[in-house]
């Protein structure tokens, strides 16, 4: 199995999962109660004046032809105006997600930039000083609450020993660069606007560090795992036999295998990550997706509420996707056998 | 004995050695003694669990970490003590003067790295080639192994290899550094008996061409005797006898080699009934008193509440039997 037709068949089973997304969102938006109508035209409105808005926004159509044209809108990308913010849909989610992407990818990176190594040493020295520490990590990661942990890493490191901020994604008097991505580190930097670069980096330190750590504990505990298992393999013994060195064996043998049972757990972190973030940026006050869906639900905001259902889901099997193009690349077994 | 003349490479004198488990110390070896000459073929020989493995494995410090205590005895492997050791300077010596060849061919190779990658890759740790050179080496040394399409197989995975195949494999790697002893750890156990003959000749063969010393880890005694030119027979953590195949063979002397002899068809007279030795491996944790063949032994007597030691009862051979022991006196 090549890696070009496993893609071509992932995105055609894409498609399906889509519509059946499309389908719940769309059934469910229309089964819970409130009528978005009387939330836009206000409590006192008319009855003619709540009839003109129903018919502006389709809703005094047959419900089977309401969702024909849900289809059709979705074919052509189009998710529909906000109800609350007057725009398209589309555009407050191009405007949004790129903060939240920045906050959960750079989360991710740190989950897994201190995650691997520390899983790998925790097996490598068990029951070792490393290890102990290690274990407290995670668990403390594990049991602790992001809105906890979050408050508190603000009233530690912005309140009483102010050297981080905590909220926002800029110092006040430094502008935004040039949207280009919407990812700040990367448009200051095509900008050449160091200062913005510098801000966002340290705006992003607390935040994505609240995220990563509960994302830390699991991926330090299935690293150490795997690579206990790995470092018990045979052809670990056989790689000993021949003399080769501690180094080698360890970053060219066994890391690298023990990584693969961990890719799985990367992409559920991920989408963890992201929907973690719906607290972390509302404690940080970071603008992203996760405030936009929270103002959204809070005023019954349906065709935003609906559009990020069908982003989300899009997002989370291509990310499944991404883990299994890995496996692949990792793995020649399942690279060659499919 | 012809090739029994050069520098003893590995000397092991009364080796003891238990492993610590929360029943118990379990009592592995109980003063083994064991030496191998450079060049020639040894067979070490006896059931599971009578030490075999362990020995060998203690004397290139291959046992895992933590649960093995050596309580007595000594090891020289060329001439220095592996206890003593760094763990760089065993790098040096494993792969480099001696090698070994494991059991189990299945997962004794990286799953997700090219066999060629993983030749070259033991073969550029201990000699100075550039990679095309350590690749020609490579690709001789699988010829050797009479892989017919090395260049093939270089680029295979390890599953896409049938178990001799891969078994090949991890004997070319075992002889890439010209090492001047291997441990080949029951080789052929796990592979199809058509191809076990092949494997055992190949390591025969490239053992006598190149005078590298191997020793012959193994249950059978059948193949033992095809391919050594001495053989040790170990009994629950102690060598019960010892001295040239031949000689051992022919009139076996304790009576545990005796009763192993017995249980090969085809060496004795054909169609009888296959013989088993009644009884179990005493238990390791409580090791009973005296000799520890004494309960399945057909000779045993009183006598055998002592300890029988490893004594010379021929020019060509050693036993610790007090029978033996005595009929030799006797002579």
């Amino acid at each position: 199995m090549s890696l070009l037709s496993t893609i071509l068949r992932r995105l055609v089973l894409l498609v399906f999962v889509v519509a059946g997304v499309a389908i719940v969102t769309f059934t469910i938006s229309h089964l819970i109660p409130g009528d978005p109508a009387q939330m836009i035209a206000g409590d006192k409105a008319s009855a003619e004046t709540l009839a003109h808005v129903r018919q502006e926004l389709g809703l005094d159509k047959p419900v089977t032809q309401q969702f024909v044209i849900y289809v059709k809108q979705l074919l052509s990308g189009d998710l529909g105006n906000s109800l609350r913010t007057r725009r398209p849909v589309a555009t407050d989610i191009a405007l949004f997600l790129p903060a939240t992407l920045e906050l959960g990818i750079t989360a991710l990176l740190m989950a897994i930039l201190i995650g691997v190594p520390l899983g790998a040493l925790s097996a490598i020295y068990k029951d070792g000083p490393v290890d102990q520490a290690a274990r407290v990590v995670s668990v403390a990661g594990i049991s602790m609450p992001v809105f906890w942990f979050g408050l508190a890493l603000i009233i530690v490191f912005y309140v009483k020993i102010p050297i981080l901020p905590g909220s926002a994604r800029l110092d006040l008097g430094i502008t935004a660069p040039p949207r280009m991505t919407g990812f700040f580190l990367i448009d200051s930097l095509v900008a050449g606007d160091l200062a913005a670069f510098r801000s966002t980096l340290y705006h992003l330190v607390l935040p994505a560090f609240v995220l990563a750590f509960a994302n830390l504990g699991i991926i330090t505990r299935q690293i150490r795992a795997s690579m206990l298992d790995v470092l018990q393999e045979d052809y670990v013994r056989t790689a000993r036999a021949n003399g080769l060195s501690r180094s080698t064996i360890i970053l060219r043998h066994a890391l690298p295998n023990a990584l693969i049972p961990s890719v799985t757990l990367l992409g559920l972190a991920f989408g963890d990550l992201l929907y973690g973030a719906v607290l972390t940026e509302t404690i940080f006050a970071w603008p992203g997706m996760g405030s936009y869906v929270v103002s959204s639900i809070q005023t019954l905001d349906f065709p935003a509420i609906m559009g990020f259902t069908v982003v989300a889901s899009l997002g989370y099997v291509l990310i499944n996707l991404a883990v299994d193009l890995t496996y692949m690349v990792l793995d020649p077994q399942i690279r060659e056998l499919g | 004995m012809s090739a029994a003349q050069g520098d003893i490479l590995l000397d092991i004198d009364d080796l003891s050695l238990e492993f610590r488990t929360f029943r118990g110390p379990v009592k592995a070896l109980n003063g083994i003694s064991l030496n191998v000459r450079a060049g020639e073929i040894v067979g070490v020989v006896g059931e599971s669990g009578c030490g075999k493995s362990v020995t060998m494995m203690a004397a290139t410090r291959l046992l895992p970490k933590g649960g093995a205590h050596i309580t007595g005895g000594a090891v020289r492997l060329f001439g220095s003590d592996p206890m003593k050791l760094s763990e760089r300077e065993l790098q040096h010596v494993r792969g480099r003067q001696v090698s070994t060849i494991f059991q189990e061919p299945m997962n004794a190779l990286n799953p997700t790295r090219r066999i060629g990658e993983q030749v070259i890759e033991v073969i550029r740790r201990h000699q100075r080639l550039s990679s095309a050179a350590a690749r020609q080496k490579a690709i001789g040394l699988l010829r050797d192994m009479l892989i017919s399409e090395p260049e093939r197989i270089m680029q295979a995975y390890p599953f896409e290899l049938s178990g001799g195949m891969r078994q090949r494999v991890l004997i070319a790697m075992a002889f890439s550094c010209e090492p001047k002893l291997i441990i080949a750890d029951e080789p052929t156990t796990a592979l199809d008996v058509t191809v076990q003959a092949l494997i055992l000749s190949l390591i025969r063969q490239k053992a006598v061409s190149t005078g590298t010393a191997v020793v012959f880890i193994s249950h059978d005694m059948a193949v033992v005797s095809q391919l050594c030119d001495r053989l040790y027979v170990l009994y629950a953590g102690r060598v019960a006898e010892s001295g040239a195949t031949a000689a051992v063979l022919a009139a076996p002397a304790h009576p545990y080699t005796r009763a192993l002899i017995r249980c090969l068809p085809g060496l004795a007279a054909p169609k009888r009934p296959l013989e088993q030795i009644p009884g179990t491996l005493p238990d390791m944790l409580n090791p009973p008193a005296g000799c520890l063949f004494r309960a399945r032994c057909r000779e045993a007597d009183e006598r055998c509440i002592e300890v029988p030691p490893l004594s010379p009862i021929d020019p060509a051979r050693r036993a610790a039997c007090w029978r033996r022991i005595e009929e030799a006196e006797a002579a």
